[in-house]
């Protein structure tokens, strides 16, 4: 299902400082035309159909058409993502099948640009040659009790904090 | 030639992609380099926030041993992983991200990732150690953590950065080269250690789609055997290379089966209806104790699922109606009954829109409604994925504190996760004999090795440094397809069709042709033999020799130039390795038709590669099979 442009939408991300689809696309395969100022798809037989052009683009310009080689023309996928959630849109090619939205949420308690990744657990070592990784052993729930590794007497890795050596 | 600059970045440790398990390891680094003022470099040839393959999102994490709800132990998922690999896998380093892996997934949690959970605040689970998640944004999330813990240490990333070639000087890796993919600029990355985590290959193998579908491959394009060809290039000892994957999903379109087979309990039949699990039973006893092993080996159910199309008795479908009726009905009322209908309708289009969007569309350019009619099932061309439920890649060492006094003199040398060639370390897709990691895995072998790189570091400090002809050697080998287009593209009136240059496209359609008709792809029921083998080995180091021709006009194609450079490594590696073990291994995955049974006398063994640049030639040895776990059948 390559992902295209429609001409009348696309502005080209003028007042971006840079252009979201090319910016995104993990194929590099949008392409800004500087001449024209639309954006295309330069090789859509590699195209994964990921949407990610699709949910980026600021006007909306980019759809996509099923591949022409297996997928019947006359139906439809389309996605409008907000910082929270992601809305669904799929349209039958038998128009008398009722279209299904969907809502499923992206983030949870955490907005864009806010996620601490470090310190939700403390780390129980300062030894690099130490097993545990950071935030171990208390981010594998060991408050709960022991960590249940089955016998295997070697994994004995929540033992103490220099991994039971 | 347009101009070209030299941008030269020193680091302390270097991490190759931006993938889950590259993610993993600038989290997990940063924390330790911080408090050691040493500096962290990720380079990705995509955005990090959309890179590899879980770049659409995913709708489940598939690794979580739920070590403190009670009902799993790290024992007993190395048993699962064994049998699944029908006995053939690196208990250790199954082991060591399995005791790790929960305290990702908790991570994860607190970064904002949707992990679905029941009435009780428990995860839900898809399977015995899947958890589902809303999983559109889990790739920008971990990115986002990754970049920001990066900053945090003083570290760097760069994106748009296509990896070439690793740095070596005496054996040791001591950084990476490679060049932009938006401006003229060759990239020197320095460093006194270098994690690779480039992930697998796909389009090694022809695609059963032959027009624009051949994008829709199930393992995402831009994944081109980086990891391999890096490690193969470094001279490290490679493992596992005629471990391919071919996965079954819903056909065309590649969308995920997990939710309708785990959590909908939905059975595939063929187009008489009959279970042909239960109706090729008897085959599963040909296949040692692994055929009777539970679950069933996922090579094995694809093998059971081929012998019906074989036999003519395809298509092949998932009986998706006889699921949701199943469930309906053993609601109390019809009013139940309706909600439940309403609740698995939801989830199985999610799980489509989360990660292959384009089977949702294929269902609806089809009229699917799956409660009315069932849907088509396919094995998909092989592809490279270590981290899934193939297992090829680079042989690493475990973890000293989970040797046994038998395993430790084969699988240990000195720091977790480093391959054969020192200061070298894999993680994800890039290590081998270590599958079922999956996103939550991949990202903690990848915490894993990047410890135990800066442990490497902070024992051997620097390296020798590059010479200034290595880098010049390497960026003229780089630059060659530009140069090659530019001097011959005028000499022909079709810029296509030219004697002098192959353009990347045309190159890859070779191979695989190559490996689709002579190594078991998919116009041969993925059966090949010794012969065909040797054959089409004949055939590839023609298309060595042609590599130096590869002609590219723009910097999009001369990626697209190293991408395939790459993949013909893996492919050699893989051919290589089918032909060395001289059995049929993995029925459902490959078949030596000369070798049609199972050589239990010679089963249990590693099949390792390496590749030595300057002659071109491969080595090819066996390695002992060696587990943790005693009373394991051997
Ligand atoms: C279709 C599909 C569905 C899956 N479903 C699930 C699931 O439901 N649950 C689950 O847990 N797992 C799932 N997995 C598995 C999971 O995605 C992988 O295990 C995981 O992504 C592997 O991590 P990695 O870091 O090794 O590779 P990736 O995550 O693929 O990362 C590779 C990285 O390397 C970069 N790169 C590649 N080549 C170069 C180069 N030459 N130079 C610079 N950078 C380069 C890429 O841009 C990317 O950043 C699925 C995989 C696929 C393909
Ligand atoms: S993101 Fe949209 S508006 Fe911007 S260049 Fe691409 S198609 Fe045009
Ligand atoms: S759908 Fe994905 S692969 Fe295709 S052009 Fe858009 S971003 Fe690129």
């Amino acid at each position: 299902m390559p992902s295209y442009v429609i001409t009348s939408k696309c502005d080209g991300c003028k007042a971006l400082d840079r252009t979201a689809c090319q910016y995104i696309c993990p194929n590099d395969l949008m392409t800004l035309d500087r001449q024209k100022m639309k954006a295309y798809n330069r090789d859509p037989v590699m195209c994964w159909e990921c949407f990610n052009c699709v949910k980026m683009c600021p006007t909306q310009a980019i759809e996509v058409r099923g591949y022409s080689d297996f997928v019947p023309l006359g139906a439809s996928v389309s996605a409008l993502r907000s910082t929270e959630d992601i809305m669904w849109t799929v349209q039958f090619r038998n128009p008398e099948i009722k279209p299904k939205r969907f809502k499923f949420p992206i983030r949870r308690g955490v907005s864009e640009g806010q996620i601490q990744p470090h310190g939700h657990f403390p780390t129980g070592t300062d030894d690099l040659n130490s097993p545990l990784l950071m935030g171990e052993p208390s981010a594998l729930n060991t408050e709960q009790g022991p960590v249940k590794l089955g016998g295997l007497a070697e994994l004995a890795l929540s033992r103490s904090p220099n991994g039971g050596k | 030639m347009t101009e070209w600059k030299t941008v030269v970045v020193e680091t302390d440790l270097l991490i190759c992609g931006g993938g889950m398990a590259a993610c993993g390891a600038a989290v997990e680094t940063a924390h330790w380099a911080k408090q050691r003022g040493l500096k962290v470099t990720l380079v990705d040839k995509a955005a990090v926030d959309r890179s590899g393959a879980v770049a659409m999102g995913l709708s489940a994490i598939n690794l979580y041993v739920d070590l403190n709800g009670g009902k799993n132990t790290v024992r007993d998922y190395v048993d699962y992983v064994r049998n699944d690999l029908m006995g053939i896998t690196r208990e250790d380093l199954v082991a060591n991200i399995a005791r790790h892996v929960d305290s990702t997934v908790h991570m994860f949690e607190k970064w904002g990732l949707p992990i679905w959970k029941d009435e009780k605040g428990q995860y839900v689970h898809e399977g015995r150690w899947q958890v589902m998640i809303s999983g559109e944004s889990y790739k920008a999330i971990v990115a986002e953590a990754a970049k920001k813990a990066l900053a945090e240490a003083g570290g760097e990333y760069f994106e748009r950065v296509f990896l070439t070639h690793p740095l070596m000087v005496d054996g040791r890796c001591v950084g990476a080269m490679g060049f932009s993919v938006r401006e003229n600029t060759i990239y020197v990355f320095k460093a006194k250690a270098v994690l690779t985590a480039m992930g697998g290959a796909v389009h090694v193998f022809k695609p059963r789609s032959t027009g624009e579908g051949i994008g829709r491959s199930w393992y995402p394009p831009f994944n081109s055997a980086g990891s391999a060809a890096f490690t193969i290039t470094a001279g490290a000892e490679m493992t596992c290379q005629e471990v391919r994957f071919v996965p079954v999903r819903f056909k065309d379109a590649y969308g995920p089966v997990g939710a309708w087979f785990l959590l909908f309990k939905a059975i595939a039949t063929n187009a008489l209806g009959e279970d042909y699990m239960a109706t090729n039973d008897a085959e599963l006893d040909k296949w040692g104790p692994y055929g009777r092993a539970k679950p069933t080996p996922a090579n094995l159910r694809n093998w059971l699922m081929m012998m019906d199309i074989q036999k003519g008795k395809g298509p092949i479908y998932m009986q998706t109606g006889d699921a949701i009726n199943r469930i309906s009905k053993a609601m109390p009322d019809e009013k139940a009954a309706r909600k439940k209908l309403k609740e698995l309708e939801s989830e199985a289009w999610e799980d489509f829109l989360d990660m292959t969007i384009a089977q949702a569309l294929l269902w609806a350019a089809t009229n699917v409604e799956p409660e009315k009619k069932p849907s088509e099932i396919m094995a998909c061309e092989p592809y490279f994925i270590g981290s899934h439920s193939g297992a090829s890649g680079a042989w690493v060492s475990g973890p000293k504190d989970l040797q046994t006094p038998d395993t430790e003199s084969e699988y240990f040398w000195g720091y977790a996760n480093m391959t054969t060639v020192p200061g070298l370390f894999a993680a994800g897709d890039a290590s081998g004999a270590s599958s079922h990691k999956f996103s939550s895995g991949s990202f903690t072998e990848g915490r894993i090795a990047g410890k135990s790189a800066l442990a490497f570091i902070a024992d051997k400090g620097n390296g020798a440094t590059v010479s200034d002809a290595q880098i010049a050697a390497l960026t003229a080998e780089i630059l060659q397809p530009l140069e090659t287009f530019e001097k011959h593209r005028d000499d022909t009136t079709d810029p296509d069709i030219n004697p002098s240059y192959l353009r990347p496209k045309q190159f890859m359609s070779r191979l695989q042709k190559v490996m689709d008709e002579y190594a078991g792809g998919v116009s041969t029921q993925l059966a090949t033999s010794k012969a065909q083998l040797e054959k089409g080995l004949e055939l590839l180091a023609f298309l060595r020799e042609d590599a130096s021709k590869l002609g590219a006009e723009t910097l999009h194609e001369l990626m697209r130039c190293w991408e395939n450079r790459h993949r013909l490594l893996q492919a050699e590696a893989h051919m290589r390795s089918v032909l060395f073990r001289d059995e049929t291994r993995w029925p459902g995955y490959y078949v030596r038709t000369d070798k049609p049974a199972m050589d239990q006398a010679n089963w249990l063994a590693f099949c390792n590669s390496k590749y030595n640049r300057e002659t071109g030639q491969w080595t090819m040895v066996k390695r002992p099979v060696k587990y943790l776990t005693r009373d394991a059948e051997r």
